[in-house]
């Protein structure tokens, strides 16, 4: 890791900025700071930060907004998303995620394990804290009522279920590997198979995945 | 000897507005007479098609029945949050189409049907475009009502009272209500005679229109305002007294204590997470402590061993069960294993993941700390074996415990579950 990793900090309280930077230190970039959506998609836009650390709650439309109006301005190679949240409730949670966020975390996650969580995110990967985890199985198991449901919702691999079931019982990835006599990376491949089935429904992704199979 | 009835709950049949088809009026009547709702839709394709006292039937229980839960209730953090326009919204879905699609389908099948058996009626296709119509407004009025009636700054708007929270959708349905309504009218005088006339019935129906919104209206316009502004003013008071007994009992409670307790760093932490804790439940979760399912017990538990030991305890649940004697193992097991990690582990932190599964509960306590070695636990030591081995082991269930000094504990409890009403 020889560039530091380029961060924006979205958040409506000022103090939260101001900690969260705090916290962070040296170990990545802090590029700039946003308190709302219009601000988000202008230094997004102006600054091209490898990570957005996202509120879920958000003046203007809440995060999923700021993803959601950068994907149609038509980044293709736009910046990671990282979800960062005090709201526990799972509608925000998968609602952030099924818009376009590459992971979740709690604003009670402490100064390394956000590092961490930010390099992943920035290496391409996804990262579930077990509260995510759970909300996940939750949703693929029909419990909690997301409000758009198709087809694709219901296809866990028994191995994707698993490694979920691993992370909400509080393991780290490489312990999820070594349980399950697998590498980290397929680990990590399996995590992104499962953020991509839930976030098909999303009309973007939803065009994708017709197109893949020529049905546009 | 004199015996007190218990209070008897009415049951009151509601339209259902979750999904509603045309005004949630079968899906209503179905839960309220504990049938399946396809039942009651077709019951009323049928009435509509013989005769049309369907369509009748359907069209007077809108108007009297209530509709459910006309203001959805939140956890408090959430409303505001949504107020303020801070949260995702809802995603659409492409399956709400399916049930319109079907919906139009069967209305020209109906059409068809009818043209088919009566032949081109004088008076059949004005009907059908007035009834069309006045379904229409009359759903975007009953959406409307849903929405308030009331702008940001809590009075009664006219564009608001007809059109909801707005929309193109909301725009399109009244435009296309009134289209076919006029329509109606029209089609209605050409067929009975000349062109003259349509604007003769169309300017006399006008004309009545008006005079009796100049007779009534301002009436009802000053009734509702009242009745509109008496009401939010209310719901302000209420809530702000709500808000104010609870950081009362909790923050201002916990803050005292923690400027008296402040060179106590232990303490203050404690304190500090507890409330944290219960602050958070308060704003985000709609669910309370104890209410009898599963993950509200297993909340319990973490708020006592958080409080008596000092240790942060995750909890991620999956599925939910209510807790019931089959049940209480479980939790009581749960609670030991906990425990024992908050005391012996030494780790700041223990995840708990519960799944409530059609054929089994199982439940995962982890920790990350000292560790033990298993098979070297002295015979007499009572505390798990009894506690948790034992005790699941009773109520037909099993408990592994996985330990490596060291990397820390693993507790699985696992109890199979038998639906009564499988």
């Amino acid at each position: 890791m020889n560039t530091l990793t380029r961060v924006l900090i979205v958040d409506d309280h000022a103090m939260f900025r101001a900690g969260v930077r705090a916290e962070l230190g040296t170990s990545v970039e802090v590029i700039g700071e946003a308190a709302d959506v219009d601000e988000a998609i202008a230094a997004v836009l102006a600054h091209r930060p490898d990570v957005v650390l996202l509120d879920v709650h958000l003046p203007g439309g809440g995060g999923a907004e700021v993803m959601r109006r950068l994907s149609t301005a038509g980044s293709a190679d736009g910046p990671k998303f990282l979800a960062l949240s005090v709201s526990d409730a799972a509608e925000d949670v998968i609602g952030t995620i099924r818009s376009g966020a590459r992971g979740y975390v709690t604003k009670t996650i402490t100064g390394p394990e956000l590092v961490d969580a930010i390099r992943r995110v920035a290496d391409g990967d996804a990262v579930f804290s077990p509260r995510l985890a759970g909300f996940v199985l939750d949703a693929f198991a029909g419990t909690i009522e997301i409000s758009a449901v198709d087809e694709d919702l219901d296809r866990l691999t028994e191995r994707e279920r698993e490694v979920m079931r691993l992370i909400a019982r509080g393991y780290a990835y490489k312990e999820v590997a070594k349980e399950l006599f697998i590498s980290i990376k397929t680990v990590e491949t399996h995590m992104s198979s499962v953020l991509r089935k839930l976030q098909l429904s999303s009309r973007h992704e939803l065009t994708r995945w017709a197109s893949d199979r020529r049905l546009l | 000897m004199t015996t007190t009835l218990p209070a008897r709950d009415v049951r009151r049949a509601t339209r259902d507005l979750r999904q509603p088809v045309i005004g949630g009026v079968a899906a209503g009547l179905a839960r309220h007479l504990g049938v399946p709702v396809v039942w009651v839709r077709a019951a009323f394709l049928v009435a509509a098609v013989l005769g049309g006292s369907g369509v009748l039937f359907y069209a007077g229980l809108w108007l009297v029945l209530p509709a459910d839960s006309p203001f959805e209730v939140e956890a408090p953090g959430l409303e505001s949050a949504s107020r303020g326009g801070r949260r995702p919204g809802r995603i659409r879905r492409l399956a709400d189409s399916g049930p319109a699609i079907a919906l139009v389908a069967l209305g020209l099948g109906l059409v068809l049907t009818a043209e088919a058996i009566f032949g081109h009626g004088l008076v059949f296709w004005p009907l059908v475009l007035a009834v069309l119509g006045f379904g229409l407004l009359w759903r975007q009025a009953d959406e409307a009502q849903r929405a308030r009636w009331l702008d940001q700054s809590e009075r009664l708007n006219p564009v608001r009272a007809v059109f909801g929270s707005g929309g193109w959708a909301a725009y399109l349905r009244v435009g296309a209500g009134v289209v076919l309504v006029a329509g109606s009218v029209a089609l209605f005088a050409l067929r009975n005679g000349h062109v003259t006339e349509v604007y003769d019935v169309l300017i006399s129906a006008g004309l009545g229109g008006i005079g009796l919104g100049i007779t009534i209206g301002p009436w009802v316009w000053r009734l509702t305002t009242d009745l509109a502004a008496e009401r939010a003013e209310r719901v302000r008071t209420q809530e702000r007294a709500d808000l104010a007994a609870h950081l009362h009992d909790s923050v201002l409670q916990t803050l005292a204590l923690i400027q008296k307790n402040a060179a106590d760093h232990a303490t203050v932490s404690r304190l500090a997470r507890s409330q944290e804790r219960d602050l958070r439940s308060w704003l985000f979760d709609a669910t309370p402590v104890g209410d009898g399912t599963l993950a509200g017990a297993l909340r319990e538990v973490v708020r006592d061993v958080e409080d008596s030991y000092g240790v942060d305890v995750e909890l991620v649940t999956v599925g939910e069960a209510q807790v019931d004697e089959a049940l209480a193992p479980i939790v009581a097991a749960t609670r030991e294993a906990v425990t024992n990690a908050a005391k012996h582990a030494g780790s700041g932190l223990v995840d708990i993941y519960a799944e409530v599964g059609p054929g089994q509960v199982e439940v995962f306590v982890r920790d990350r700390g000292a560790g033990f070695d298993p098979d070297a636990v002295p015979s007499d030591r009572q505390g798990v074996r009894s506690s948790i081995v034992d005790r699941m082991a009773r109520h037909g269930g099993s408990a592994e415990i996985r330990s490596t000094p060291g990397t820390g504990t693993e507790v699985r409890l696992r109890l199979p579950r038998h639906e009564e009403t499988a």
